[in-house]
């Protein structure tokens, strides 16, 4: 555990609301302590794993999340199997160009390197990877076993950048340090530290903005991309979903930063405020409400720092009114056969609000919601949306998830996969909202696909069969 | 030239280095494994809770089922204190919430780098609870370090049989075949449904047949193990009138068994060659004293016709292997057995996907998991699944590639896909 940023720094994260107020249960209670302004604050991100319990990711997991999907980079897991060999080729982020981080490099261990230690392979393997890959960089990632037996892999990274003119990243990632998300942090940790700023860009008079927190899972991000590029807006850097290390390296560069769903990465956006004086806007690209309003902020603020015409307020007013209009048309079918429909959402924070916007759109209902992970002004708003009868689940877990199903009547689960086959085994139609799904819902096209896939799931014939009485079953 | 021989001819620099697309997985992940074929079991990995969740997701992927599998979340302060009241807690919280009739703890690379004393754990634990007194619960070791994912599984049957299997009379009409991790659920039935139409009585050490086959059971809770064998029929497991190891690598386990109970053993490589199939019927004709039922008899006039159906397109082909060591025995034997030549087979010990690419040239095709997908892609050449993870093929509870039955699958699946690629070429060259 060596140079490593302690917990302690990281999980004060300032801009992040888990430190702004206590977690209380209800909205009366958490938005009265915010407003009082107690002290008792800062432990949203220390939900300690519990033996037995615990269901999620690590941080080694959730540093992957964050960083693998930089497409040009070597991603070089220094640990033992289990670390590099289960996590290779198992994210849906999508490249436009190089696929070298679909690669899985890992030293893995054997136990004489873990009695003896690993540096030397550690410094081979680097070697080894920039003369045969040409990597624009290379990430190395820390596991629970190289900082137990304190391998000094910042000190390895920086002799061995000096040694081949190449970025060589340490990630403090042991998986032991926290939670998944608190992994995304040390990911974006990583960034701030050691790549962005590193470089200018070559076209610094486009105006630029930096897209935070997006995986381009299913190619999400391109549908964002071409609405961006209509409006003449560059992205600089994509922190991560289908990004180029020194595109990552020039994000200093850019006017804004839009951090998109995710609260994890909001110290990369905070520090580059202060490094910088690059401020920072939270948006969601799920949902037509969210799109919309998500192009109006970053206009409007392109505009008030004069690096684009006032005109392109019209333009931007006029493309949300065609993209809007076309949705509509494309919806209108699927909304027809989806309106009133129930859904019970079990996501992460900031997750639920995109599929509940989205929700909006197709007159889809939300009678339940996971609050596990959100604030409590999080719960706040989600109690007004969600209405007097909606449930605010706080515990976890396959049999409570079936049990509110059951309470509330409701006609569909949206969850991660892990939830999948709790919903199906009980003949519950089911959509998939994490990292490995095959199927892009941002934009105002993502809701199109969004509606079909869960019009396909709902209204498919598989249900009355499987609900169906065998024959031996069937009482004359 | 052999596959080892070539496979020793990998640059051992190259080997030593850097691993570049592993297929190798976690021996917990193999454990886990095994430990889902006892009816009602949990495994807990005694880790960070990334290493249950990362094999959580890669076996969900697999199978397309719901997946007991608990973790110790180890976190910085019980890593620098030790973990053993993290094993406690966790097998508390289970045996609270989910009413096991296992719980397997499985090390990891963190605890056993570590040293936390899994078994000492485990027996103040029965000490401080004595409300627990009557759960069962096994320890194994399976750190990273110790292999891969059939080394994990094997370690995993060893500890089930050493802490389950009494001595004792002998069961008439018993047979126990202790199964490595090269036999999906789908092999694990034929073999059981074969035994079982000799009259004789099968028990599987692990049974993943009833467990991971994919059948929907609307009640059932998905917090334990819905299928498998009871721990209560492991207790007879030395009791057996023979006992047969399936896989070199579960032999060590059912050898202790077979010594430890005194009972006669026998061994077999793999079921996927016709004679190899033979050879088990005819054990079974000798201890049954029975016939062949008439079903197998066609079946392996099925299988034979198949062979001369199919060896137009094996015949000389050259195939690349990525397999674990008993399953790319297996698939080896079979592929030789059809004329077909190997012109590399790798193990995840040997060498990594990277290295494969490197050293194999021209190839007709490659037999490995779906972590081969991209590789195959690169090679331009056709991927035929067979192992774990296969993430983009459906069906991989009831895939069935031992006995005639297997032998009838692997010969027609694999000898499409060499038709299907002989015809593409043919239609390239006439286009």
């Amino acid at each position: 555990m060596v140079h490593a940023p302690s917990n302690r720094e990281l999980l004060n994260e300032p801009a992040c609301p888990h430190n702004h107020a206590v977690h209380g249960h209800g909205a009366d209670a958490g938005s009265q302590a915010a407003g009082q302004g107690r002290k008792k604050a800062a432990n949203g991100c220390k939900q300690k794993a519990l033996p037995g319990e615990a269901q999620g990711g690590c941080a080694f997991d959730g540093s992957l999340i964050t960083l693998v999907p930089i497409t040009d980079v070597a991603h070089l897991v220094h640990g033992p199997i289990a670390c590099g060999g289960h996590s290779w080729g198992t994210r849906g982020s999508l490249s436009s160009g190089p696929t070298l981080h679909r690669h899985g490099f890992t030293t893995d261990l054997s136990e004489h390197d873990i009695i003896f230690g690993a540096e030397t392979k550690l410094r081979q393997a680097i070697s080894a990877i920039a003369l045969e890959h040409a990597p624009a960089a290379i990430f190395v990632y820390a596991t629970c076993v190289t900082a137990l037996i304190g391998e000094d892999i910042e000190a390895v990274c920086r002799a061995m950048a000096q040694e081949l003119s190449l970025p060589v990243i340490p990630v403090h990632s042991a998986g032991y340090r926290g939670s998944k998300n608190f992994g995304n942090r040390l990911g974006g940790q990583a960034l701030l530290d050691h790549v962005i700023g590193t470089r200018d860009a070559d076209d610094d008079l486009t105006p630029s903005i930096n897209i935070i927190g997006e995986y381009n899972i299913a190619g999400e991000l391109w549908s964002i991309e071409l609405l961006l590029r209509v409006l003449g807006i560059k992205i600089q850097a994509k922190i991560t979903g289908d990004g180029r290390y020194v595109d990552i390296a020039a994000a200093h560069c850019a006017d804004l930063n839009v951090v998109i769903c995710s609260k994890a990465l909001l110290n990369v956006a905070r520090t580059m405020e202060q490094r910088y004086g690059i401020p920072f806007i939270e948006a969601s690209f799920y949902g037509s409400a969210n799109v919309s309003q998500c192009l109006r902020q970053i206009v409007d603020y392109l505009v008030d720092a004069q690096v684009v015409p006032l005109s392109l307020i019209d333009d931007c007013e006029a493309l949300i009114e065609s993209q809007t209009a076309r949705m509509k048309r494309r919806l209108a079918p699927y909304r027809a056969r989806l309106e009133g429909k129930k859904i019970v959402l079990y996501t992460g924070g900031v997750k639920s609000w995109s599929i509940i916007a989205a929700a909006q759109d197709l007159g889809m209902q939300i009678v339940a919601t996971s609050v596990r992970k959100s604030t409590a002004d999080d719960q706040a708003r989600m109690r007004d949306l969600l209405g007097p009868e909606g449930i605010l689940m706080e515990k976890g877990g396959a049999s409570e998830i079936l049990r509110v199903i059951d309470a509330t009547g409701a006609d569909m689960l949206i969850a991660g996969g892990r939830n999948q086959y709790t919903a199906l085994k009980a003949g519950i139609p089911f959509l998939h909202i994490n990292q490995e799904r095959h199927h892009p819902y941002a934009g105002y096209q993502g809701i199109v696909e969004m509606a079909k896939e869960i019009d396909e799931s709902m209204h498919s014939p598989v249900w009355e069969q499987v609900r169906r009485p065998a024959p031996w079953e069937v009482t004359a | 030239m052999s596959a080892t021989q070539l496979s020793q001819s990998l640059a051992p620099t190259a080997r030593a280095i850097v691993s570049t697309d592993t297929f190798k997985h976690s021996p917990a992940l193999g454990a886990a494994l095994a430990l889902l074929g006892v009816k009602g079991s949990i495994p807990l990995l005694h880790g960070a809770q990334g290493c249950t969740a990362a094999a959580k997701v890669k076996l969900v992927n697999h199978f397309l089922e719901a997946i007991p599998l608990a973790t110790t979340a180890m976190d910085e302060v019980s890593t620098v204190l030790g973990g053993e009241e993290n094993i406690i807690q966790a097998v508390l919280a289970l045996a609270k919430k989910s009413q096991p009739e296992l719980v397997g703890v499985c090390s990891t690379a963190l605890t056993a780098t570590r040293g936390d004393d899994l078994a000492g754990a485990v027996r103040l634990l029965r000490k401080q609870q004595p409300q627990l007194a009557a759960l069962p619960i096994c320890v194994i070791e399976s750190p990273d370090f110790m292999g891969g994912m059939q080394e994990g599984f094997a370690a995993a049957v060893a500890s089930l049989l050493q802490t389950f299997a009494e001595p004792g009379a002998i069961i008439a009409g018993q047979i126990t075949i202790v199964v490595g991790a090269s036999l999906a659920p789908g092999d694990v039935q034929e073999i059981k449904d074969l035994v079982e139409a000799f009259g004789l009585d099968a028990l599987l050490v692990p049974d993943l047949a009833d467990s991971l086959d994919g059948h929907f059971a609307a009640s059932a809770s998905t917090a334990v193990a819905q299928g498998g064998v009871t721990v209560e029929r492991l207790r007879l497991a030395g009791r057996s009138e023979q006992i047969v190891a399936i896989g070199a690598s579960v032999l060590p386990a059912a050898r202790l068994l077979a010594e430890r109970c005194e009972r006669p053993l026998v061994s077999f490589d793999h079921l996927m060659t016709l004679e190899a199939v033979d050879d088990l019927i005819r054990l079974l004709m000798q201890w049954s004293g029975r016939a062949v039922p008439e079903r197998y008899r066609r079946q392996r006039r099925q299988v034979q016709d198949a062979l001369l159906d199919t060896h137009f397109y094996f015949g000389h082909k050259q195939v690349a292997l990525a397999l674990e060591r008993d399953l790319l025995t297996g698939v080896e034997a079979f592929l030789r057995s059809c004329g077909a030549s190997i012109a590399i087979g790798l193990t995840p010990q040997m060498g990594d996907l990277h290295q494969l690419e490197q050293a194999c040239g021209d190839v007709d095709l490659l037999i490995s998991s779906s972590q081969a997908s991209d590789l195959a892609g690169r090679m331009g050449v056709s991927l035929y699944r067979l192992g774990f993870p296969i993430v983009d093929r459906l069906g991989n509870g009831l895939r069935v590639s031992v006995g005639y039955g297997g032998l009838l699958n692997l010969l027609i699946g694999i000898g499409n896909q060499l038709l299907i690629d002989e015809l593409a070429v043919n239609d390239f060259s006439s286009a």
